[in-house]
């Protein structure tokens, strides 16, 4: 299935773009994580980081349907 | 409503405050966050806000109702700067009535605090010796 994914802050930089698309088997976040993450040489730890599919905080395991939008957020610096 | 805001723009502290007005209210707080020259330890000579904006509005405004909520406000609206701002610069905007000064304190503080917890916003420092770095607390 075809996945958008948007990249913010360290991992945009880490990625040296702020968005793409993929071809991924990946069932949940969790698992397209570990595949882009290993592509893109991410350290961050998912365990620090959030996820959001179609503009909404979800859970890691959450199943992912063709057509998807994922962001993985980092740790939040504003104020 | 559009209470929690993102700006490109310079924030106006005194217009934003104007939306805070209420009949009932009789206290009114409001907080400002403004950019430092210095973090640990280093000489900071301007940030760069990023933000996740569709879901950094839609965090934001549920902080906002749920402060209205938990401490009986008047009326409580945010706004934080993205992009490029220099030393002074007013980043974040924060400012609620109610009708007593303790619960318009207890709610300022509380939005502030759960807006640099929650909305995704990030902060890129450079620094004066002309490295830069992305915060993730």
């Amino acid at each position: 299935m075809r996945i958008r994914l948007l990249y913010f802050a360290s991992l945009a930089d880490c990625a040296g773009r702020a968005s793409e698309d993929v071809e991924s088997a990946a069932v949940h976040p969790s698992a397209l994580y570990a595949e882009v993450g290993k592509r893109h040489g991410f350290a961050m730890d998912a365990t620090r980081l959030r996820v959001a599919v179609n503009g909404k905080l979800v859970d890691w395991l959450q199943p992912l349907a063709d057509g998807d939008e994922v962001v993985f957020l980092p740790p939040v610096s504003g104020g | 409503m559009n209470r929690f805001r993102l700006s490109a723009g310079a924030i106006d502290g005194d217009l934003e405050k104007r939306a805070l007005t209420a009949e009932s209210a009789g206290a009114c707080v409001c907080f400002e966050g403004w950019v430092r020259n210095a973090n640990d330890g280093r000489d900071v000579r301007r940030l760069d806000y990023q933000a996740f904006e569709s879901l950094a509005l839609s965090e934001g405004e549920r902080i906002l109702v749920e402060a209205k909520q938990r401490f009986g406000l008047c009326a409580a609206s945010a706004v934080h700067r993205i992009g490029s701002l220099g030393v002074g610069e007013l980043a974040v905007w924060v400012g609620v009535s109610a009708g007593h000064r303790d619960a318009a304190f207890a709610a300022c503080r509380w939005i502030i605090d759960e807006i640099k917890q929650h909305v995704p916003i990030w902060k890129n420092e450079h620094y004066a010796d002309g490295e830069s770095g992305w915060l993730h607390p």
